[in-house]
This record gives structure tokens, C-alpha cells and sequence, in this order.
């Protein structure tokens, strides 16, 4: 009976939960050094990210090229608070104006912009991750979803959003460190995090709130409402003719996502030390989208990984062949669509669930087969 | 005259609306009473799919009024025109395909409608029951865990048809139900539509004529958006103006 | 802002600043008419059109490299057999393309998108490793340099005006090839009804490879004019895309007319504004009042009410 693919886990889902959670928690912190697990930490941030697209764009149909602007808003409310504290009078004495942010004193900027002031606070600084992205995903979701703005033109906006929100961080360097970025981030409330044991922490940090992230997702997705996102991907208009007001549980979705792109982009500023417009900007949401087309398109878990793998290949591969990286990063957009729609989820319910099932098939009696079951 | 007559379920009264200067409804009223099974007949462009589009909020009307149960539905969203008490078939079925017959039922249950409701909606013995019952009416009950996809184009039709009954609009409105049906389909589906348009009213669209003759309370006959013709099928029938329509050319 | 300015000044600076918008315009128009066709009539979103823009701007360079080498005497023409072989080089890579890929997602959109942002990609690494990373200029020929002199304070270059006509010329050829030509009359019929097209004996799938190919050539001499008024790199079409998407998007799919007056318009406010404001801040509020009508008007300036 169908009612069993309800429960919050599937059996299924349990043994991909596990997984996951041993290899973020057990495997990598022993495989990894310090400097290599903060590396694998920075790559979870973005997985963050992918979580998000999951649910917009594999189960809702909704893609946005616009995520690295909620991932920067996140992480940017996070480096204010950050670069804040780090700018005491005593380590800004040699400023002109002591007490400011320096590339706001570079730019000959006298006294803190009214809307850093709220940012002195750990509080408000923690809320405004979360709520500045979500607000901002509200008032596009609103304008573009009540006008019924969907499909490619939802992708270009967003797009469009992206590039205007990077020109602007680049044009307002005094207000927001310009190209660089929030650089030389030191302590939060007088933690040194940029010690090896400070950035092993922050790892596990992410590492919970990722699976916070993947539990919300999991729920949502199993609660009525992720069957009616796959619903109004498919016949949005008998969604809509079903008494369903379609806009709202896009904005909803939309929402959600830009939360945990906010969450991830904050525990990237924590665990890098910096952000900058080169994060925000339509390349990087963009890539983000891949990170999710790698893991499976429908599949919480599986963006995870992608997002690993992803960037995993990028780092080892643009270290050594730059113009490989490149030529790989583009065939992956174009294999990913045109052979694997599906991602490593799909890989793994086509071919190797079959295949571990038989194996199982063969050591237990024959009567207790597990059926293989496709991954959602 | 007849404003405001509670006699009356539906009031379409005026409706318009002209795409780029081509007027597809046309200064259009027409009034359904409680439990009428009102039947839209016409020629291909008459207006007659559009009718319902202005109705259910599909299409939005240039002017005129529709009035339904004393409230106004032509500023009203299509969602809250459900919710109201409008149900609407399409002419090709539109079911969820990727979603098993029971979810697809499930989602049109008439619980849990906004965005909180939905997270926090929990498929209890009521609604099992209620999904079980509609099944059986619609001859899927053995298909309950079959994906959608999997249907024969009339299961779709009755699938959709049970997605409308389980929400029990008081006014059903459907788009060519058997068009495109078997035989045998278009058998069981005039016996389930019988079964399924007492204790609410239905406008519907058909061009089989038995089948018209067999439900139908009254009939419309629409011409180029407009009404020619309106009375017991009989009349209508016997109306020169109808006749020279269908076959004056 | 004005205040700082007197009325003849301000007079000359909007004339210039227009004038500087115009072969913005130019080169808008250029590219978006390929995105348009190919995006109106097939809903096919090509992100690497930027990248077939530069093959253009690249065909130009080698081009006018060749002509200087071989051909001395002649280096004066050179621009126009230039746009000739570009339009051809873009529009071959185009037919290639959508033999390989475009034609395989023609259901998928979203995916479209994803798949030619890998390819735009793996063409600028291409671009890289063939040309270098460092942007190419041309020479631009004797009669092309210097500018007529309008007034005292206006000075039109000869270069730009060049380009305006060369827009203006392939903007009327493409509405002839889509609206007057028996040709365009299949492209339009397959975007209203594949299927019905199909039907009546139109050759669906040869017909969109070309419809491909002809966008694609479009960019490809979208990226002659460009080497007119910028230095080509790998990475320089990039810069354009979401401009011209914009451009497209805003002008109504499917309408020529629009694309040109949206292309027009986008391109003069942000000249303008350019001058007043910093070039950053005027491209900012040009994206936004562009994304804030869309979400007023979203089916574009120029679009019909149509019967659904």
C-alpha cells in the first residue's frame, strides 16, 4: 500500500541518512587533515545550496539561476557581524577614523552606514542570515509567482538579479568592500576561528545544521505539500483547479530555499574567513544548479554528494589542469542533461540498488529479497 | 428582473470578452437553477470552452458579471472560485501523472488548502475512507497504487471526474467528458456521470447528442459567442435557427 | 544631477550619450535578433550565444589579420568579407550544435539552458587555448576612422554610424526572411503548431536546424560589429548575455518590433544614465526598471492578448 511511502524515512531513506551522516561525521574528519577537512567543510556549505534546488527545481519545477544571491546574502550578514568585531578602535587605531570596517576608511567613508549599526549585535546578525535572503525570495516570489512568471523567464530574472546584486557589491565598495569582499574576518564574540581547532568545529557546526537542513527538506517533501509541488510541476493548472493557490506554495518553496542557501553562505563566511561578489554572481548560481543536477535533480541526499564531488573535481582539477577544469565543468552541464537527468541518484536506483539487491538476494534465503525500490 | 433571484445557483449575466477585437463571448447570460443539468451545445469557435474559462477564472472577461451562490466570482482567483463551490473538467484529462490515483485523489480532498495546512495534513482513517469510496464509484479501486501514467485514457477521464467528486463542488462543470472514449468507456462513464450529477447542478459541453438527450435538463445552443437558442432539448431541436446553424451552409 | 550643467551642454551631452547608446543598440539588436528568432519562434534559451557572438569577433580578427598579411591593397573591404565568413563559421557551429544537442531537449527548456551553459563554457576555454587569454583588437580600416563633426560640441564617429546601418540593414533582412519570405511562413506556422506543421508536409526537424543556424549567424555578425567598438576575449560575450535576454524578454517574445524598441530603449537609458551616474549604478537601475516592468507586464511590452 502506498501509505508506506509516507512515513517520514522509507527504509530506504534511513540507510541514505546513515550513510551520509558517517561520512560527514566519521569518515572525512578521519580520512581528512584540518586544512583539507575545512576544505570538505567549505564544499558542505554549498550543499546547503542544493538541498534548496531540490526542492524548487527537481520537485517544484522552478529553477533558479539566482541562488548564489541568497547564499551572499547569508554570508555577507554573517561578515558584517564578523568584520564588526574585528573592527575594534584598538585594531583600526591607524585608521583616520578608528572603529570602522577599512575598506570603508579606505574609501574615505567617516562614520558606520546606519544599516551596518544593527550588525553590532550577535542576535540580530544570526536572524538576518535567514531573514534576509527569505525576505528577499518573498518579494521576488510574490512579483514573479502572483503574475504567473514561471519556467525560462523565472531562470533569466533570477539571472538578472544575480548580476545586478554582484555590479552593485562591486560598485559600492565603500559600503561593502567592493571586489574583494568582507575580507580578514578574525573572532566571533572573541573566538578565534581561524585556528585549526576553531575551523574543526565549525565543520561539525555545518555539518548538524546541514542535517537540520536535510531533515526540513525530507519532511517537507513527504508532507502533502512536496506531493503537490511534484503535482504543479506536472498540471499546474488542475493543482490550481483543485483549490490550491498555486503562487503561494511556490513562494513557500522558493522561501525555504533561499533559508538554506542564507544558512549555507553564512557558515561559508565562518569557515573560509571572507566573502565576496565572486560567490554571488551568475557563474557561481549557476554552478550551484550543477551541484544539484550531479547529485539527482530529485534527490535531498544525492545533492549532497553532488555538491562534494563537484567540487572535489573542481579544486583537484584546477590545481593542477586550469584549462581542464573548464572543458569538465561544461561537458558535466551537458552529460548531466543529455545522459544523466537523474544524477548519481539516478546511477545509483538504475544500476547499483539492482545490483546490491541481487547480491543480498544471493547470501540470504531467497524468500526475504529486499525489493529494490527506485530512489526518489 | 432577475437580479438576485435565489432561485438561482448561477448568474452569468453580460459576459464578454474579446481577444485583440475578436469577441469569442459576446453579451452572454444565461441562469442555472439548483440541481439543473445545464448541457452547452454549439459549433466548433461558438465559445463554448471559453464560457467555462470565464467561469472557473481560467480566462478573465472583459465585462460583465457572474454570480454564483450571491458572490461574485469574476474578481475572485481560480483557487478561491473552487473553494467556493466550482469544479471544472477539462477537456483533455488532466490527472497527475507522476502520482499514484490515490495521491492524485488525496491532493483534491478537500482539507489542508493552504501552503501550512498542506505540511501539517495527515492522510487518517477519514480520508482513506472517503478515497476508497470515490475509487469504487469511478471504477479504479483496484488501481489505487498504480501510478497515474500507467491509466487508459478513460481511466484518466473518470480519475479526473473522482478528483472533482471528492472535492463535491455544488456546481460541476465538464468539458466534453466522453470524447475520445471506447464504446464500452463512454457506456460506463454516461452511467457514472448519471450517478454523479444528482444533488448538484452540472453545465456541461457535449457533442453526442444521445448522451445529451439523456442528461440534459436544458440545453444552450452558443453561436459565434452568443446565445441562439435555450430550452428543453426538444425545443431546441425544433428551433429553425439552430437547424439553418448546423446545417443552413 | 542636471543642475551642474547648462542647457546646450546638457543638450550635447544627451546627443552624444544617445549616439554612444545608438551603437550599444546596435550591437544589442544584432545579438538579440539571433536570441530571438531562436528563443520566439522555437522556446529554445540559448545561453551560448554570447560565445557565438565572439566566434563571429573572432572570424573578424583573423580575417583582417589575413588581409593585412596577404592582401594589403585590399584591407579596406575586409570588414565585409569578415561578416560574411562569420555569419557562416557561427552559423555552421550553430547547425552542429543543434544536431548534437539542441534537438535531443527540445521538450525541456529548463534543461536547454543548463546544457548550453556547458557548452558556452567549453567554447570560451576553446577560445582560450586557441587565442590566448588576452583580448584581440582589429585595425579598423582608413575610412572608417574619424568622426563628421555635427556642432562645435557633437562629433559623430564614422565607425558607429557604420555599424547603426549594418543592424539596420540585417534587422530588415531578417523581418523580410520571417515575415515575407515562404520560409519564415514554416518557421512561424512550426512555432504556433508542430505537430499541425508536421502534418502538412513541413520539414519540422530541417527546418529548426536552420532557424538554429540563421540565429547563430546572426551573433556571429553581431560579433563583426562588435570588434568595431570592442576588444574581443574569450570570456567578453558573456558579459552580454543576460543583457540580451533581457532585451528579448522585454520586447515580447515573437515580436520583432518589440525586440528592436526594447533593444532601443534599454540601451539609450543606460547611455544616458552612464554619464550622470557611475557606469555601475546605471547598468543596476537599467536591470531594474527592465525586471521590475517584466513583473508588471511579463509577457513583455509588445505581445498579444491571445485565446488560450
Amino acid at each position: 500500500m502506498s501509505a508506506s511511502s509516507h512515513r517520514l524515512f522509507s527504509r530506504q531513506d534511513i540507510i541514505g541518512f546513515a550513510i551520509l551522516a558517517a561520512v560527514i561525521f566519521i569518515v572525512l574528519p578521519l580520512a581528512l587533515d584540518s586544512f583539507r577537512l575545512n576544505l570538505f567543510g567549505k564544499y558542505l556549505t554549498y550543499a546547503f545550496v542544493a538541498v534548496g534546488l531540490v526542492l524548487c527545481w527537481g520537485a517544484g519545477g522552478i529553477l533558479s539561476l539566482g541562488q548564489g544571491v541568497f547564499f551572499g546574502l547569508g554570508g555577507y550578514c554573517m561578515a558584517m557581524f564578523l568584520k564588526l568585531e574585528a573592527s575594534t578602535p584598538e585594531n583600526t587605531a591607524i585608521q583616520s577614523t578608528p572603529g570602522i570596517p577599512d575598506f570603508m576608511d579606505w574609501n574615505q567613508i567617516t562614520a558606520l552606514p546606519w544599516w551596518w549599526e544593527p550588525f553590532n549585535s550577535l542576535l540580530f546578525s544570526l536572524i538576518a542570515v535567514v531573514m534576509v535572503p527569505v525576505m528577499f525570495a518573498f518579494i521576488i516570489g510574490v512579483a514573479m509567482f502572483r503574475r504567473r512568471v514561471g519556467g525560462v523567464y523565472f531562470a533569466i530574472i533570477t539571472q538578472a538579479f544575480a548580476a545586478i546584486l554582484t555590479i552593485l557589491i562591486i560598485g559600492q565598495q565603500g559600503y561593502t568592500g567592493g571586489v574583494n569582499g568582507i575580507t580578514d574576518l578574525r573572532t566571533l564574540q572573541g573566538w578565534d576561528i581561524r585556528t585549526d581547532a576553531a575551523k574543526e568545529t565549525l565543520y561539525y557546526v555545518n555539518g548538524v545544521l546541514l542535517f537540520a537542513c536535510l531533515l526540513i527538506a525530507q519532511f517537507v517533501r513527504k508532507s502533502k505539500l512536496g506531493r503537490l509541488l511534484i503535482a504543479m510541476r506536472d498540471q499546474e493548472d488542475r493543482v490550481r483547479f483543485s483549490g490550491y493557490d498555486v503562487a503561494s506554495f511556490k513562494i513557500f518553496i522558493f522561501c525555504l530555499g533561499a533559508g538554506f542557501a542564507g544558512i549555507g553562505g553564512a557558515m561559508f563566511t565562518l569557515q573560509v574567513g571572507f566573502m565576496s561578489p565572486t560567490l554571488v554572481g551568475i557563474v557561481p548560481s549557476i554552478e550551484m544548479v550543477i551541484f544539484c543536477a550531479v547529485g539527482g535533480r530529485l534527490s535531498i541526499i544525492g545533492a549532497v554528494y553532488g555538491a562534494l564531488l563537484v567540487n572535489w573535481a573542481k579544486t583537484s582539477l584546477s590545481e593542477s589542469f586550469p584549462e581542464l577544469w573548464l572543458l569538465g565543468l561544461g561537458g558535466l552541464f551537458i552529460a548531466v542533461v543529455m545522459a544523466f537527468p537523474n544524477g548519481l541518484a539516478g546511477i545509483y536506483a538504475e544500476h547499483i540498488a539492482p545490483r546490491l539487491a541481487a547480491l543480498f538476494a544471493k547470501r540470504q534465503t531467497p524468500a526475504a529479497v529486499p525489493k529494490p525500490k527506485p530512489a526518489e | 428582473m432577475l437580479d438576485n433571484n435565489p432561485n438561482f445557483l448561477l448568474m452569468v449575466e453580460g459576459l464578454t470578452v474579446s481577444f485583440d477585437g475578436f469577441k469569442a463571448v459576446d453579451d452572454l447570460s444565461f441562469y442555472v437553477e439548483p440541481n439543473e443539468c445545464r448541457v452547452i451545445i454549439g459549433p466548433n469557435g461558438a465559445g463554448k470552452t471559453t464560457v467555462l474559462d470565464l467561469i472557473c477564472g481560467r480566462t478573465k472577461a472583459t465585462s460583465g458579471s457572474v454570480n454564483f451562490k450571491g458572490q461574485e466570482l469574476l474578481n475572485k482567483r481560480e483557487d478561491q472560485i473552487v473553494l467556493a463551490g466550482v469544479g471544472r473538467k477539462f477537456q483533455t484529462p488532466s490527472v497527475y501523472e507522476d502520482l499514484t490515483v490515490f495521491e492524485n485523489l488525496e491532493l483534491s480532498y478537500p482539507r489542508g488548502h493552504s501552503v501550512f495546512g498542506a505540511l501539517a495534513f495527515r492522510r487518517d482513517a477519514i480520508v482513506k475512507a472517503r478515497i476508497a469510496e470515490i475509487a469504487a464509484t469511478i471504477f479504479l479501486e483496484a488501481l489505487l497504487d498504480e501510478k497515474a501514467a500507467f491509466l487508459s485514457h478513460g481511466q484518466k477521464q473518470w480519475l479526473e471526474i473522482g478528483m472533482l467528486l471528492i472535492q463535491d463542488p455544488e456546481l460541476l462543470m465538464l468539458d466534453e467528458p466522453v470524447a475520445g472514449m471506447s464504446v464500452a468507456e463512454r457506456k460506463k462513464t454516461a452511467e457514472l456521470l448519471n450517478k454523479i450529477i444528482k444533488d448538484r447542478s452540472v453545465i456541461v459541453i457535449e457533442h453526442d447528442m444521445g448522451f445529451v438527450e439523456d442528461i440534459a435538463t436544458r440545453v444552450t445552443v452558443l453561436h459565434q459567442g452568443k446565445t441562439l437558442s435555450e430550452g428543453s432539448m426538444e425545443r431546441v431541436q425544433n428551433d429553425p435557427k439552430v437547424i439553418e446553424v448546423y446545417l443552413g451552409h | 544631477m542636471f543642475s551642474d550643467y547648462s542647457m546646450t551642454e546638457l543638450g550635447a551631452i544627451f546627443a552624444m550619450q544617445g549616439f554612444a547608446g545608438l551603437i550599444l543598440f546596435s550591437v544589442f539588436v544584432l545579438m538579440a535578433l539571433g536570441l530571438a528568432i531562436i528563443f520566439g519562434q522555437m522556446g529554445v534559451i540559448n545561453m551560448a550565444h554570447g560565445e557565438f557572438m565572439i566566434l563571429g569577433a573572432y572570424v573578424t580578427y583573423l580575417t583582417s589579420t589575413a588581409f593585412a598579411v596577404y592582401v594589403p591593397g585590399l584591407f579596406g573591404i575586409y570588414f565585409f568579407v569578415a561578416m560574411i565568413l562569420a555569419f557562416i563559421a557561427s552559423g555552421l557551429l550553430g547547425l552542429f550544435v543543434e544536431w548534437a544537442m539542441i534537438r535531443h531537449l527540445y521538450k525541456r527548456p529548463l534543461d536547454t539552458l543548463l546544457a548550453t551553459w556547458g557548452l558556452s563554457l567549453i567554447l570560451q576555454q576553446v577560445y582560450r587555448s586557441v587565442f590566448g587569454a588576452r583580448e584581440v583588437g582589429v585595425s579598423i580600416p582608413d575610412w572608417m576612422m574619424g568622426s563628421l563633426p555635427l556642432t562645435d560640441l557633437i562629433e559623430i564617429p564614422i565607425n558607429g554610424i557604420f555599424v547603426m546601418v549594418l543592424a539596420t540593414g540585417i534587422a530588415l533582412g531578417v523581418y523580410y526572411l520571417m515575415f515575407r519570405s515562404a520560409w519564415g511562413l514554416q518557421v512561424r506556422a512550426i512555432s504556433q503548431n508542430r505537430v499541425m506543421a508536421d502534418a502538412v508536409g513541413i520539414n519540422t526537424a530541417w527546418t529548426d536546424r536552420l532557424t538554429f543556424a540563421i540565429g547563430c549567424g546572426v551573433a556571429g555578425v553581431a560579433g563583426s560589429a562588435f570588434t568595431m567598438i570592442g576588444s574581443t576575449g574569450p570570456t567578453a560575450g558573456q558579459l552580454y548575455i543576460v543583457d540580451t535576454f533581457l532585451v528579448v524578454v522585454f520586447g515580447g517574445t515573437g515580436s520583432l518590433l518589440g525586440t528592436i524598441a526594447s533593444a532601443f530603449s534599454i540601451s539609450q537609458a543606460q547611455s544616458i544614465m552612464e554619464f550622470f551616474l557611475s557606469g555601475s549604478m546605471a547598468k543596476v537601475l537599467t536591470l531594474l526598471v527592465v525586471v521590475g516592468i517584466l513583473m508588471i507586464r511579463p509577457q513583455g511590452l509588445f505581445s498579444l492578448k491571445l485565446r488560450k
